[in-house]
């Protein structure tokens, strides 16, 4: 009856080893997935993360107005004409990250450029109105920013991305749709 | 050469009773009593026993700090305040808790370069030494989640900066990094899952230092001459000789930290952690600890986000590597006169990167973190491999009894010369 012969013949014990392993491991991916879906940002979290509304009219020329979205930083700038000038005397192929200040704003609204504010190497927050082309200065590592949000210099990868955000009136905008 | 029984025989009925059923006693005494030590270790080796205890300290003072402490983004900033003015010894406590991170991290730099000047990571304490550079991951872990308890502006911004580091991560990045902050930003589900593993870590720390300790009995100590133990003549017993020497270590240790904790208690930190975090806010000049400094260096070194970031992490894992990139027989520096000089230039490009991780990342800092991180890689992946092939060792004693009392003394004790001394010999 015990014998230990190597039998080409699948045994009943080698079926009741595969069942109960493969059974066992569905059972540990079934519940390891609980444990790693309870790290996501939770109901409350994703309901306080609903679009915002922002009133554009007290914003005067050449200033810059931070808000919150999602926890995180938006600056909102009302750009002079100089600055929306500088933004665009460039030669795209020479900035880190090509692309056009056009593309970051809505046509017909250039004064308005709506970024995020945390500096896309680390997150710090760069600093307003600094470093060589006046628009932003990160002090942890150094990134340069133009008066567009692009990356002119220092470690930051990409530009300071435009979040979604639509004008639903003249001066009235809703950032987290769009 | 020893007065005391070598093996632990039990006297009372008690202890027969007890280790009958469970020989704790005698693994006691036969790991930390009995247990054969050099006779020739210096105070360079007294930092194991000495990290141990500062340990235990922070596991107490810890446990104590999270009796009083509030895991709340709202409420953390003002229950360390409270912790500082309304418990009683408050203050000492996390004077204690927030120095003795930083005594740790200074032992744990001795206990490693120690490691280093002598070979302690050559065959066949190989598991010995990835433990340890597990150990010291572990440290760095706690210690940084440690820090953004307080959810000062330092707080906030190194958590900041840190998580960040995985959104280079191509592809998943961004979701591994909602995963750590558990929402879209670092929040209050951020400090709280910090807390908890803050908590959590240090235990972890313990049980691999329990391997360690482990691994290390098995072959026994290294030593300044990096031969092994050959007989009696060369080992003395742990107990009393080596509880003696670390205690006495352990006293003018914690001398300097116990003068940190009264006299300098904010010298190593930031002023700008006594700022409640503001997401809104960047300080001017952020920094991390100083333990931390020469990642950080390298980490600025690279322009490119991502290679930063890999460098930062391959500069503590190529430790792992050590032994096997070292190539050389001989074990102790002290035989080894080119590794030797190699040794200091790379303490000092270490001290040096330390330097550069506090300067601000502009112009010529940039350019020497380049030139030091370089120099960091190359000691490791061209300098000692090549070592092993062009130095000439200077010949090993026969024994360590003899590297101590000279030719005649050790004479009886000297064997057949084994492993990387025979090489030596030859020459």
């Amino acid at each position: 009856m015990a014998e230990t012969t190597t039998t080409a013949e699948p045994t009943r014990r080698d079926f009741l080893f595969i069942a109960t392993g493969a059974v066992g491991a569905i059972g540990v991916g079934a519940l390891a997935w609980p444990f790693v879906s309870q790290m996501a940002p939770d109901a409350a979290t994703v309901a306080a993360g609903a679009p915002v509304e922002l009133d554009l009219s007290p914003i005067v020329e050449g200033q810059i107005v931070k808000l919150f979205w999602r926890g995180k930083l938006i600056f909102v700038r009302h750009r002079t004409a100089d600055e929306i000038a500088a933004a665009r005397d460039v030669t795209l192929a020479s900035l880190p990250d090509p692309e056009a200040d056009e593309d970051r704003v809505v046509a017909g609204k250039d004064e308005w450029l709506i970024i995020y504010g945390n500096c896309t190497h680390l997150g710090c927050v760069p600093l307003d109105f600094q470093g060589a082309y006046r628009g932003w200065f990160c002090p942890c590592h150094g990134s340069v920013f133009d008066t567009s949000g692009r990356i002119r210099s220092g470690p930051a990868p990409i530009n300071l991305p435009v979040p979604p955000y639509t004008f639903v009136e003249d001066t009235r905008i809703v950032i987290g749709e769009g | 050469m020893s007065t005391h029984t070598p093996t632990y025989v039990p006297k009372s009925a008690a202890a027969k009773w007890l280790e009958s059923r469970l020989p704790i006693i005698g693994l006691v005494h036969s790991s930390f009593v009995a247990y054969p030590v050099p006779r020739n270790l210096n105070y360079m080796w007294t930092f194991g026993a000495i990290l141990t205890m500062l340990l235990v300290i922070q596991i107490v003072t810890g446990i104590v700090l999270a009796m009083h402490y509030t895991p709340h983004a709202d409420m953390a900033f003002a229950s360390v305040e409270h912790i500082m003015r309304d418990v009683n010894y408050g203050w000492l406590m996390r004077y204690l808790h927030a120095n003795g991170a930083s005594f740790f991290f200074a032992a744990v730099y001795i206990h490693i370069f120690r490691g280093l000047y002598y070979g302690s990571y050559k065959a066949p304490r190989e598991v010995l030494w990835i433990l340890g550079v597990i150990i010291l991951l572990l440290m760095m872990a706690t210690a940084f989640m440690g820090y953004v308890l307080p959810w000062g502006q330092m707080s906030f911004w190194a958590a900041t900066v840190i998580t960040n580091l995985f959104s280079v991560i191509p592809v998943v990045g961004e979701t591994v990094v909602t995963f750590l902050w558990g929402g879209y930003s670092v929040g209050n589900p951020t400090l709280n899952r910090f807390f908890s593993l803050h908590y959590l870590l240090p235990f972890m720390i313990f049980g691999v230092v329990m391997l360690h300790v482990w691994a290390l009995h098995v072959p026994g100590n290294n030593n300044p001459t990096g031969i092994p133990i050959k007989s009696d003549k060369d080992a003395v017993p742990f107990h009393p000789y080596m509880t003696v020497k670390d205690s006495f270590s352990a006293v003018l240790f914690f001398i300097v930290l116990a003068w940190f904790v009264f006299y300098l208690p904010n010298y190593l930190g930031h002023a700008d952690n006594y700022v409640p975090a503001n997401p809104s806010v960047t300080p001017a000049h952020i920094v991390p600890e100083w333990y931390f400094l020469p990642y950080y260096a390298i980490l600025r070194a690279i322009p490119n986000a991502l290679l930063g970031v890999i460098a930062m992490f391959a500069s503590i894992a190529i430790l792992a590597f050590l032994p096997w990139l070292d190539t050389s027989r001989v074990r102790s520096g002290v035989y080894r006169p080119m590794y030797k000089v190699f040794f200091w230039v790379f303490v000092a490009v270490c001290i040096g990167l330390g330097y550069l991780g506090a300067m601000p990342a502009e112009g010529g800092y940039v350019v020497a973190a380049q030139i030091l991180t370089f120099a960091y890689f190359a000691h490791f992946l061209i300098v000692l491999p090549l070592l092993g092939i062009f130095e000439t060792p200077k010949p090993l004693p026969n024994s360590i009894a003899e590297s101590v009392l000279g030719k005649d003394a050790g004479k009886g004790g000297a064997g057949t010369p084994a492993g990387a001394a025979s090489k030596a010999q030859a020459e």
